[in-house]
């Protein structure tokens, strides 16, 4: 095993590459991909390396990148589509959620759809509007849809490769804050990744779980590493598959703990937090010492960057969660001011 | 102010067009059945002899006769819904008739014609429509999508297929009908984008046939519809939609064009929907008698009749072969529509996904037990 320092982006990169070269079914189409390299760069060099036919340029139009790459299915390709921002895929819904979804079913299974969307999202980056947003819950709540969203290098590569193998499609959530974070990439490790259905433990503890997906699971390693200062054990667990979601490990975790915090920025109404609170709490009830807690974006359109602080969850509200799930503002009201009456509420 | 139909072009959809605005419409067979037998459109049809011109006169028939009993099956509860294609058979027959077997066709919930054209069983065309299926036939082993629903849609999954064939290399077109409603979608306008960017080789092939549902095209399109994609950069012809031989003729013309590497071709056919909309539709609401019978006396069969006749073909004799082969395919869908009886529950939980997907099933389970459990009563 041998690894190297990437960036979120260069190891999608790498990615990428790799299924371009394995296979030649495999294309890559969006707007300001090829010379750009994408907004990001994520695509860099790409287009020179592989030629104008396998990383395409399109007009400026995603229902048409999305409804071409559907047709391109029927051809026998395997697209593996950009959409620029999370604010911009609305023009695509239709496409991702009557097409894209529904073509497996509507053939009997007779047509495959093997596509990739991949979707910078997320906040905290000083934007204007649509330029941070977390529309996950949508395809979640879409039949036919598979939704994944690294939270960071290796899986961002090994999960990448294991969307654009899958039959299904795919929407593929990049937490575009963390881009140009580093860490040590195994690119050969894909054998002995785990499935991108699955969730992972990224740390072991015994007091309450927390459950956090893409860029909050670097946030919730920061708040677990701060409780622990504290002497609270939080169980972090990185999500990845947000649809299917890994039921097993969730409440493995839950059973263990007995206490469930959500943190995504998303906002709440019906967010991934209210799903997995409602699963856990119908499969582990009897082992639940609290109701479970969420921490997320507020009910808002994505504020504007000046306030956008407020509205992303941070360590100090992922911190609080776990100090609610612990019951310890129990019998005060929720409105306490933080560390108020700790004791008071504990016991 | 409309004019009255009589004092309009006669091809022309649009109430202001006049002769004089009304661009050129190709036509090879008059509504009184006089064949036109000179200059290059012609020619591209001078293999059709009488012979030939009764089969596909024949096949208009059969295509009459399978959407009457579309009709007559939903009325007896035997469809869920049905969608008339009455009156655009020269449309769709004559546009199938050019089509290779490589062309991958994209159809919508109206092109029965052409769909049967392609050797799928009329039986496989009603299992939508009975509510057994979302689809029907294997698109890979006919080269046909499954119809589309979502109005315009289905016009980007053709240039995406021809995008593919354009980047592999290997040949092959695609053909996206659509509905002169489809034109007002975004999507449509996005086909058209990609198609001439990459130069595509595709064929969009408009029906229009003068209403979306209640709204007249006029609504859509403040100017014929044959001069919009031009302005994308994509050669656009009209045809008389109810004139087999000019459609036949304009389609074979296109798919040389993008087999020479022209890029993506257009072509809008005028016709009429002589039917409702559907089953569920009532046109009495939004379009009168005048008009009704304006465009009966254009019919596309009628006209082939009237040009066989007066070329002394025995008509009746070719409408008997025809009536036999229509009873034939009526009595083998009304016999496979009434057997149909998809309804294990399995189905509800198997094409969901084509990989194993643990949350679907798990609902299988559940529900398959839950059914075990109440002896099945509860479904
Ligand atoms: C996106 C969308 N909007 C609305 C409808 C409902 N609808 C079904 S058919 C139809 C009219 C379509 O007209 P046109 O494109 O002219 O095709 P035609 O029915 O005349 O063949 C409408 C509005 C739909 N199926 N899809
Ligand atoms: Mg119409």
């Amino acid at each position: 095993m041998s690894t190297t320092k990437l960036t979120f982006a260069k190891a999608i990169n790498a990615a990428l590459d790799t299924a371009l070269e394995q296979d030649p079914r495999v294309l890559i189409m969006g707007e300001d991909i090829g010379k750009l390299g994408g907004v990001f760069r994520v695509t860099d060099g790409l287009q020179a390396k592989h030629g104008a036919r396998r990383v395409v340029d399109t007009p400026l139009a995603e229902s048409g990148i999305v409804g071409t790459a559907v047709g391109l299915t029927y051809r026998g390709f395997r697209p593996i589509v950009e959409i620029q921002f999370d604010g911009f895929v609305y023009p695509a819904f239709d496409q991702i959620v009557a097409q894209v979804a529904k073509l497996t079913m509507r053939t009997d299974g007779r047509h495959r759809m093997p596509v990739v969307i991949r979707i910078p999202f997320g906040g905290n980056i000083g934007s204007p509007e649509h330029h941070s947003e977390s529309p996950e819950a949508y395809f979640v709540h879409t039949a036919g849809l598979r939704v994944v969203a690294p939270g960071n290098p290796q899986d961002a590569h090994d999960m990448l490769l294991q969307a654009i193998a899958s039959e299904d499609p795919v929407v593929y959530f990049e937490p575009k804050r963390r881009y140009y974070e580093s860490a040590e990439v195994d690119l050969d490790a894909l054998a002995s990744a785990p499935s991108m259905d699955q969730a992972v433990v990224r740390r072991s503890g015994d007091d309450v779980t927390l459950v956090a997906y893409g860029p909050l699971v670097k946030t919730a390693l920061e708040a677990a590493e701060l409780a622990a200062e504290d002497g609270t054990s939080v169980e972090v667990v990185d999500l990845r598959s947000l649809s299917p979601m890994d039921y097993e490990t969730l409440t493995a975790s839950v059973r263990h703990t007995g206490r469930l915090v959500v943190a995504h920025e998303a906002s709440r109404t019906v967010g991934l937090g209210a799903e997995i609170s409602a699963v856990v709490t119908e499969r582990c009830f009897e082992y639940l010492e609290h109701a479970p807690v969420r921490v997320t974006g507020f009910d808002i359109p994505y504020p504007p960057a000046h306030l956008e602080e407020h509205h992303v969850p941070d360590r100090d509200r992922i911190l609080d969660g776990i100090d609610h799930a612990l019951g310890r503002f129990d019998g005060i009201g929720l409105a306490a001011p933080a560390g108020a009456s700790v004791e008071g509420g504990a016991l | 102010m409309a004019l009255a139909p009589s004092e309009r072009n006669a091809n022309s959809p649009y109430p202001e067009d006049s002769a004089q605005n009304c661009p050129r419409t190709l036509s090879l067979l008059s509504p009184e059945g006089v064949r036109v037998v000179t200059g290059e459109d012609a020619a591209r049809v001078a293999d059709i002899d009488d012979t030939a011109l009764a089969a596909l006169y024949s096949k208009m028939v059969v295509q009459r006769r399978i959407d009457a009993e579309g009709t007559a099956l939903q009325r007896q509860g035997q469809l869920a819904l049905w969608a008339p294609s009455k009156g655009q058979e020269a449309a769709q027959i004559g546009a199938a008739e050019a089509f290779r077997e490589s062309d991958f066709i994209f159809p919508t919930y109206r092109d029965h014609g052409v769909i049967h054209s392609r050797g799928v069983a009329a039986s496989e065309v009603m299992r939508q429509w009975r509510g057994a299926s979302h689809g029907g036939w294997d698109p890979h082993e006919k080269n046909l999508a499954p119809v589309q629903i979502i109005i315009g849609a289905q016009t980007l999954h053709a240039v995406g297929y021809a995008m593919g064939a354009a980047f592999d290399g290997n040949g092959g077109a695609a053909v996206a009908f659509l509905g002169d409603g489809a034109t007002s979608q975004g999507d449509v306008n996005e086909a058209m984008i990609f198609a001439a960017s990459f130069k595509a080789p595709v064929l969009f092939f408009l029906e229009n046939n003068q209403f979306a549902i209640s709204e007249p095209v006029t609504l859509q399109s403040r100017t014929p519809l044959v001069d919009r994609p031009r302005g994308f950069g994509i050669r656009a012809v009209r045809v008389d939609g109810n004139d087999v031989l000019a459609v036949l003729s304009a389609t074979r013309d296109a798919l040389a064009r993008i087999d020479a590497g022209e890029g993506p071709q257009f072509i809008e056919a005028v016709t009429y929907r002589r039917g409702a909309h559907t089953t569920a539709d009532d046109p009495s609401r939004y379009r009168d008698t005048e008009l009704e019978s304006y465009w009966e006396k254009l019919d596309p069969i009628d006209r082939v009749e009237a040009c066989l006749r007066s070329r002394g073909v025995d008509v009746e004799a070719v409408l008997a072969t025809a009536g036999a082969e229509a009873d034939e395919v009526a009595a083998e869908l009304r016999a496979a529509v009434v057997s149909m009886t998809e309804d294990d529950p399995e189905l509800l939980f198997a094409h969901v996904y084509s990989e194993p997907h643990p949350r679907i099933e798990e609902q299988r389970a559940e529900y398959l037990a839950y059914l075990a459990e109440t002896g099945g009563d509860a479904a």
